[in-house]
């Protein structure tokens, strides 16, 4: 249970400026959306967060400055699920959940008992075991994909950061990758900021939505109010419909162009 | 939360791996491969005793033990003052270039890379170089051969070298820059050598013979020498062995893990360095060992550096100290230099891992 508070936060690579002055405060256990056409700067917004690009502006957590903790610390207080995460062949899917761990370990020391319950529990929870013994490269994309936020749960971080947990799986997967994360927030109060490429199911499982575009802000609030015909066609250049269900779900279809010869 | 103990049983090491053969049983059965080969290294030599009589006199020293080998005192010297100092001389030498290969490959995250690679090699050759052309005739009569000194000094001046080259580009943080630069010296060493060399054609033979291996001529000084900088090497590599593990996920994903990734590289390099330019300085340029022997567990025993790094000690003392043997009788009495052994024996191992692209990461 744990509130992130992002005030100005830039990031640039060599001379270009990839994030402009990024704001937002989340409360504990929210879910931030963060959406926006390629290169709108939602990766390196998520890679800032957890110290993999050095950035300019303030991140807080619980109140206090993430800076000032230490690099463990961080590692425990936000788990981050990259984009496409580097997942050695030859490991286990156990050892694989197990570097989870790392931040509660000694710099010379070894995996504690309880750092071995702590896995076996996420993998149970996860219903992974059958993995625990299989190598990465036996598995497929979906499995992999669940054992790499089994790897994030591990951490116990209050905070998780997924770059588009979803995008290399099946709708099928993708739906159950999004459940688990969604039935995790509800059962561990999990703070969750995600970029997703598909709007739809962005909007219907963040709380919030915060439209990027050229690395600023250019729309955040609701799904409903975020998700417009017009604003998406400004940002991302695309021609779609907006059609909202009656229970609130925001559903977004992209339309063809009509051609002349088209009958 | 729960925890079930029947799943942690599961994740307990060596249980995870139960389609293999346990991997709790390598390590024993490597020790046992390392003293049989101290055995056999001890029993075959041009000089001494009949073969079969070795281990009955090694037997004989052990206390508590009597055995009456026939072995002559004159015999046992032979053994004890010429063949172990050799034997043991070999282990220590193996088991370092592939605990310092297997470390090297981690931190790189490259599988080809060989204990020699930032130009440890090159720096202790162009060492020896220097002895043997400018001063060999003035060193001739000191008590202390300079050669195995000045070949660790330039060793580690090398690996320095290409640690601030690549460093200034910032090799330290992506590692590729650092391979590169360790190219870039090492050929710049290795012309400086070269040129040297031209210009004293009469030593080249000498030099050569130098460079290639020389485990022939071992003392137990040579042992007391090295002893000291691998172990010290070895040990703190093996308490990085799960820190390398972290880094088998990208330098990145390492640091969101909590691990201090440019430290780390930086330690495991210059342990594994110190390490590597003790063993070449006093043992010629071992080529081979710091690949084969770490890939060689990696196809047996797994990929988890907490397993690689002290199976790559055992199997790569057990190594070099088989490949010694052949040596001593192929060419009987002009001996074949073990780093033609090594390399006989390697590079054809080497070419089937790189055909059947077994090399796992």
């Amino acid at each position: 249970m744990s509130s992130i508070d992002v005030r100005g936060l830039s990031v640039r690579y060599g001379r270009t400026e990839v994030l402009h002055g990024f704001t937002d405060s989340l409360r504990s256990g929210e879910w931030l959306g963060l959406i926006g056409p390629n290169g709108a700067g939602k990766s390196s917004l998520l890679r800032a967060i957890v110290g993999i690009v050095p950035s300019a502006g303030e991140i807080d957590v619980d109140g206090s400055p993430l800076a000032l903790r230490s690099r463990s610390r961080r590692a425990a207080l936000v788990a981050y699920v990259p984009q496409e995460p580097l997942l050695p062949d030859d490991m286990t899917g156990a050892e694989y959940v197990m570097l989870g761990r790392s931040p509660y370990v000694s710099y010379f020391g070894s995996e504690s008992r309880h750092d071995r319950a702590m896995v076996a529990d996420v993998l149970e929870r996860l219903e992974l075991v059958g993995f625990a013994d299989r190598r990465l490269g036996t598995l497929s994309g979906g499995e992999r994909q669940r054992l790499v936020i089994a790897r994030a749960l591990a951490t116990e971080a209050p905070i998780l950061l997924l770059d588009e947990p979803t995008s290399a799986l099946d709708i099928g997967h993708q739906q159950q990758a999004l459940e688990l994360v969604a039935r995790l927030r509800h059962d561990h109060g999990l703070t969750v900021i995600s970029a997703m490429h598909d709007l739809t199911l962005a909007g219907l499982y963040s709380d919030r939505l915060a439209l990027l575009h050229e690395g600023s802000v250019v729309a955040s609030g609701p799904a409903a109010e975020v998700l417009q015909a017009d604003t998406l066609a400004e940002f991302y250049g695309v021609r779609v419909s907006v059609h909202h269900e009656p229970d609130g779900t925001v559903v977004v279809i992209p339309r063809r162009e009509h051609l002349a010869d088209d009958h | 939360m729960t925890v079930t103990n029947q799943y942690a049983e599961t994740l307990l090491p060596g249980r995870a791996r139960a389609v293999r053969w346990p991997a709790s049983a390598w390590l024993p059965a490597a020790l046992v491969l390392v003293m049989v080969a101290v055995v056999l290294g001890a029993m075959i030599g041009p000089a001494g005793p009949t073969w079969w009589r070795v281990p009955l006199a090694m037997a004989d020293r052990l206390p508590l033990v009597s055995v009456d080998s026939g072995v002559t005192d004159a015999e046992w010297n032979i053994i004890w003052q010429i063949r172990m100092p050799r034997v043991l001389l070999a282990g220590i030498v193996g088991s370092m270039l592939s605990i310092a290969g297997a470390s090297y490959q981690g931190v790189f995250r490259n599988p080809l890379v060989d204990p020699y690679l930032l130009g440890a090699a090159a720096g202790a050759g162009l060492g020896a170089t220097i002895v043997f052309t400018v001063a060999r005739s003035a060193t001739a009569d000191w008590p202390v051969d300079p050669a195995p000194t000045v070949a660790f000094a330039a060793a580690l001046m090398t690996v320095s070298v290409t640690y601030v080259v690549g460093a200034a580009f910032g090799g330290v943080k992506s590692g590729v820059t650092l391979v590169l630069a360790g190219v870039a010296v090492t050929s710049l060493v290795t012309a400086i050598q070269t040129f040297l060399l031209q210009r004293n054609s009469e030593v080249i033979r000498e030099v050569y013979s130098w460079i290639l291996g020389r485990l022939s001529t071992a003392t137990w000084g040579d042992v007391r020498v090295v002893l000291p900088y691998v172990v010290a090497s070895s040990a703190v590599l093996l308490m990085h062995r799960r820190h390398l593990d972290l880094l088998r996920v990208g330098d990145d994903e390492a640091t969101t893990l909590g691990a201090p990734v440019a430290r780390v590289r930086l330690v495991v390099v210059i342990a594994a360095t110190l390490g590597t330019a003790a063993v070449v300085s006093v043992s010629g340029l071992i080529g081979f060992v710091g690949i084969v022997v770490p890939h060689l567990v990696r196809l047996i025993a797994g990929t988890s550096y907490r397993r690689l790094l002290p199976l790559s000690m055992a199997f790569g003392a057990a190594f070099l100290i088989l490949a010694d043997i052949p040596g001593r009788v192929l060419t009987n009495p002009a001996e074949t230099p073990i780093g033609v052994v090594t390399a006989f024996l390697g590079a054809p191992f080497f070419i089937v891992l790189l055909r059947t692209r077994a090399v796992p990461r």
